[in-house]
């Protein structure tokens, strides 16, 4: 498995065609304690850059973009209930979506791990 | 990941470069996340245990709460020692306030208001020995004072006293707190909600006036800005006191049903359909005299097409600020504050809609990135008040 990161901090781990996305522990950090997510349906196709998903905060709502194309396979049913799964376990169990790649050569422009720590560290 | 932030529109106003006020210092000492605000760095929410928007949010309702709102406008309206009399009329001819009823210490709420009967602002008037003090809106206060300006004679002087820090400690605790650290020629308990006067805190002058933006019992302190710090440190060693940031302010006086400038009210809006016609006083209304007065007293008569009235979401999904609200498929009007109430654990909002739905628990909904969700007409506050009158 290999993870990736976008400069928009999601977060993309990546098992044969299947990634699953996130926000990065420093993006949950900036964004305060999350109440609700809306999450796209299985099925919709979108394309690299689209605005996927919604994270809600007590202070500001911010879209979270897909950063590779493809049909999203299922999105992450528990936090309908347990939102702040995103704060407190965001790299983890606070995924949002999973999506088909259908271009995985897109992965190349994205950061590895150690190239998004000094992103973050430089902002 | 890109962010709608909540203050656009006073960012619009902001010169480019923020200016610092007396405790930015002291704000990120504490962890305070440092956010451009009405022109001004101001803490957003504190980065520590403890700290965030909802945790800071829960513990003034339930402890003390300690505010920097040195952003905002303290002005102070003095005459000549012959003048005194002047002032009043003057004042009267820039705000719809009655001062023959405002006594010595008393603070009352009023408005600013255009030829129109537009809002400009909103504004506490207290009554000072020899004075009135003004506390007006961070980013409204240069026209604010430009506006005010063009009302008064050349022998009542406008003062901004942008030398003084303005500290607010709210919560069912803030009594306690400040009681513990006040001295005065009376006790801190004579001060009752809206009413004001003299003390020393750790031995700096303050002026101090229960009133607040939370629906909290509270006090606002006006102190000088270098003694800020001293003052604040002072405040934060009472153990029922944190620091609490512009993120909680907002969420607080959401669920007190308090409007804020620029977004729950603005020059097209009037005091009548804003729900804000108490700060309109009954005999300047009856008298008129005032700008706007034509208008206020025509939506006094006929009522308004609008009103501002409180909404309560089923789910967790908050309605945000230009959120379209609909009766049926009949688009009613819109939101213009809304977020997750940290108290009651669903979302709020206050939208303006047209006045044959405003009534209390009329069903309605509300348009989120293309979906309908179901809102309910709540009076307001969400959350009850709890000033000490």
């Amino acid at each position: 498995m290999t993870r990736y990161f976008s400069q928009e901090h999601e977060w993309i781990e990546i098992e044969g065609d299947l990634g699953t996305v996130g926000i990065t522990d420093y993006a949950q950090g900036q964004l305060g304690d999350i109440t609700f997510v809306d999450l796209p349906e299985a099925g919709a196709t979108f394309g690299k850059g689209d605005s996927v998903a919604v994270v809600d905060s007590v202070k500001a709502a911010s879209d979270v973009y897909t950063p590779v194309s493809g049909a999203i396979a299922e999105a992450n049913g528990a936090l309908a209930d347990e939102p702040e799964l995103v704060n407190t376990q965001a790299e983890t169990g606070g995924w949002l979506f999973r999506i088909t790649l259908s271009k995985a050569s897109e992965l190349g422009a994205l950061m590895d791990e150690a190239a998004y720590k000094q992103y973050v560290e430089s902002l | 990941m890109s962010e709608y932030p909540i203050t656009d529109s006073d960012q619009e106003e902001a010169p480019i470069e923020p200016m610092l006020l007396p405790l930015n210092g002291w704000h990120r000492d504490q962890g305070g996340r440092m956010v451009e605000f009405a022109g001004y760095m101001m803490p957003v929410q504190y980065d520590v245990a403890g700290g965030g928007i909802m945790a800071e949010h829960l513990w003034t309702r339930e402890n003390a709460g300690l505010f920097d709102v040195s952003h905002m406008g303290q002005l102070l309206v003095t005459g000549e020692e012959d003048a005194q009399t002047d002032i009043e009329p003057a004042l009267e001819a820039a705000l719809p306030i009655d001062l023959s009823t405002l006594k010595l210490g008393a603070v009352r709420y009023s408005l600013l208001l255009d030829e129109n009967g537009g809002i400009l602002d909103d504004l506490m008037v207290s009554r000072w020995p020899g004075g009135f003090y003004i506390v007006v809106n961070g980013a409204t206060k240069w026209d604010d004072i430009g506006t005010l300006r063009e009302y008064l004679p050349d022998d009542v002087t406008l003062n901004h006293l942008d030398d003084r820090a303005l500290l607010a400690l709210q919560g069912p605790k803030a009594f306690a707190a400040l009681e513990r650290v006040a001295e005065g020629e009376y006790p801190l308990s004579a001060l009752t909600f809206m009413k004001g006067g003299r003390f020393t805190l750790g031995g700096v002058d303050a002026w101090i006036s229960r009133s607040g933006y939370t629906g909290e019992d509270g006090f606002e302190i006006s102190i000088p800005g270098e003694a800020a710090a001293t003052v604040a440190d002072l405040l934060l060693a009472q153990p029922e006191v944190k620091p609490i940031g512009l993120g909680a302010r907002d969420s607080l006086r959401l669920e007190a049903g308090l409007p804020l400038y620029g977004h729950d009210m603005d020059p097209e809006r009037g005091p009548v359909e804003a729900g804000l016609a108490f700060g309109v006083n009954k005999r300047r209304r009856l008298e008129g005299g005032f700008p706007g007065a034509e208008r206020v007293q025509r939506d006094f008569a006929e009522g308004t097409a609008q009103k501002r009235i409180g909404l309560k979401l089923d789910g967790r999904q908050a309605a945000r600020e230009g959120a379209k609200v609909f009766h049926g498929e009949q688009e009613v009007g819109v939101v213009t504050s809304g977020g997750f109430s940290p108290s009651l654990q669903h979302p709020i909002a206050m939208a303006y809609v047209d006045a044959a739905v405003a009534a209390d628990g009329t069903a309605l909904s509300i348009e989120i990135r293309g979906k309908k969700l179901d809102a309910i007409v709540a009076a307001m506050p969400f959350v009850p008040n709890r000033y000490h009158r």
